[in-house]
């Protein structure tokens, strides 16, 4: 056993990065492409039901620390997707992440390709949805619960429940969620949303007027999300927000957080930034001594 | 950082009878022929080849064909008028060889224009092909014969020089003259069958790809393309063909916004 690998709800992965959702991620090209970049694991951008040709442009700009995007869970669709899911190279883990507007339709989706990922990861917390997707789940721990409820009745692998900041009490919708059955808890969806405007003619530049914040502008509130909700439940946190070094990667793991997701900060280091980072972990373990991510994870506590 | 520039159209170029150039100020750094530019008009965001760089007037220019809602509303445009700029995206066509045939099919001769214009200024022989519909569709010739640049022209319906398509005149050209390098960009059919024939021809060659954009700095993975994975918003738009042989979905399908798969006829 490496130094790096760790064990997720019974997976293995050979470290303990993953690509987020949303990002890259939309075909199995991309998905194997993080594989094959160092990621442990990879998790695919969000689909429905339906194909999904999400907001007009412009969906995403930087701002400081980060980007707000809307691109609105743009996606072709799950009969499309499972297409692209049977491409999957399966050099390692891979999650799909699925929306919809209620229970039936996250049963539905999941049933649909249980048997050509890992695990599913329930995006109950997009904060550019339309329709009643998203953080408009997300954000109430009653139909939260009732989605988990009925995907983990439905489903024989791992059933990741990601969640929003955007909340008054984000510890509570963790415990629903796991009362409920989630085998894994994701922290955190992209935050706001937020609005950057054109100073020169005054238009929100988005053409959705406002978007999710992520980036390295959120991590210190993911960290205390993570913090806070490794407290209170006892299933494994997938931490994620504004990761861009393994400096990063270590704060989430004292937090709590089992592995990470990794996402917005490929813009800035492109795919290499897996990598990079399994590497600055290596190196730091052996100065410290420790002998496997397990034994950082919740140091902080 | 990734944010729309807001910029005045300072000159309107007539191309064609549907192709416009709009040039603006622009603080000239490293944009290299080949790179795009995302171009927002306050409705919408598209990207767009460079097709003019002046590093000394420090201006840049793209060149527009009207095909659709967003194209037309900035064929609307007046001089003055705003839009929002940001980029240079992607990478650009790499100059090696001191004789090089470049080969644009319709609007796809405004990254080559551009890259003409640099190569031939700096002493490399640049013969081009400039390929189109009919003579009126032809693009950029006057800025041809100003530089030192060889022109070709080919029409499907023979109203200006070759009749046929650029790659059957390409064809013809490279059997008959010898060249380092072949740089193209035109429609995907096209660029596919000049790509079988470099490769016939053994020359190295890049070809600039073109691909359903969203974000453009490499995130949303709407541009990624099968089966390497690669963005074309930033390990791309332009190929060796070296590397076009790994992306297996070049001449064959694309994707759309949503996307969902499309046969490319």
């Amino acid at each position: 056993m490496t130094i790096l690998e760790i064990e997720l709800c019974g997976i293995k992965m050979r470290n303990p990065t993953m690509l987020a959702a949303g990002i890259l991620g939309s075909t199995a090209s991309s998905l194997n492409w993080a594989g094959r970049s160092g990621a442990g694991a990879v998790v695919t951008k969000s689909f429905g039901i339906e194909p999904n040709k999400g907001y007009s442009n412009p969906t995403t700009v930087e701002v400081m620390g980060g980007i707000i995007n809307a691109v609105g869970l743009s996606n072709p669709g799950v009969n499309n997707f499972k297409l692209e899911l049977e491409k999957l190279d399966k050099s390692v883990p891979a999650i799909a992440s699925v929306y919809g507007a209620n229970q039936y339709e996250f049963s539905d989706i999941v049933s649909k390709i249980e048997n050509l990922v890992d695990a599913i990861e329930l995006n109950v917390s997009c904060p550019h949805a339309m329709g009643g997707c998203g953080s408009a789940i997300g954000q109430d721990p009653n139909l939260t619960a009732d989605i988990v409820r009925t995907v983990k009745k439905n489903v024989k692998i791992p059933v990741i429940v990601k969640l929003t900041p955007n909340v008054t009490d984000i510890v509570e919708i963790a415990q629903y969620a796991e009362d409920a059955g989630a085998d894994a808890l994701t922290l955190i969806n992209s935050m706001g949303p937020g609005m950057k405007i054109d100073i020169e003619t005054g238009i929100p530049i988005l053409k959705n007027r406002v978007g999710g914040l992520s980036g390295p502008a959120i991590k210190p509130i993911a960290i205390r999300c993570v913090f806070d909700v490794f407290e209170s439940v006892d299933i494994p946190i997938i931490g994620v927000g504004g990761i861009r070094d393994y400096k990063d990667v270590l704060e989430f793991l004292y937090a709590g957080a089992q592995c990470v997701q990794i996402g917005t900060s490929i813009m800035y280091e492109g795919m290499d930034i897996f990598t990079n980072i399994n590497n600055g972990l290596r190196r730091f373990m052996d100065k410290k001594g420790y002998g496997s991510v397990d034994e950082i994870v919740g140091i902080a506590h | 950082m990734n944010i729309p520039r807001i910029v005045k159209i300072k000159q309107i170029i007539n191309e064609s009878p549907t192709v416009k150039t709009f040039i603006f100020d622009w603080d000239v750094k490293d944009e290299i022929p080949g790179q795009f530019m995302m171009v927002w008009n306050f409705n919408n965001e598209k990207p767009m080849s460079i097709s003019y760089i002046d590093p000394v007037k420090n201006e840049i220019g793209i060149s527009i064909r009207n095909i659709g809602k967003f194209t037309k509303q900035i064929h609307n445009l007046c001089e003055g008028d705003k839009l929002g700029l940001r980029g240079p995206y992607g990478r650009g066509f790499h100059i090696a060889g001191s004789k090089i045939l470049v080969v644009g099919g319709g609007i796809g001769m405004a990254p080559i224009i551009a890259f003409s214009d640099k190569a031939s200024g700096m002493g490399i022989e640049v013969h081009i092909i400039s390929a189109a519909t009919t003579h009126n569709e032809l693009l950029f010739n006057d800025r041809i014969e100003k530089s030192d640049a060889k022109l070709l022209t080919c029409t499907d319906d023979g109203t200006s020089g070759f009749c046929g398509f650029g790659t059957d005149l390409a064809e013809k050209t490279l059997s008959e003259i010898d060249y380092d390098m072949v740089i193209c960009c035109g429609p995907e059919v096209m660029m596919k069958k000049l790509f079988d024939i470099v490769e016939k021809f053994k020359i190295p060659a890049q070809f600039s790809m073109e691909r359903y954009m969203k974000c453009g700095m490499g995130l949303c993975g709407q541009c990624c393309v099968d089966n390497v994975g690669w963005r074309i918003c930033v390990e791309g738009p332009v190929f060796w063909t070296d590397e076009l042989r790994m992306i297996n979905e070049f001449g064959q399908y694309r994707r759309d916004s949503s996307g969902v798969k499309h046969n490319i006829p």
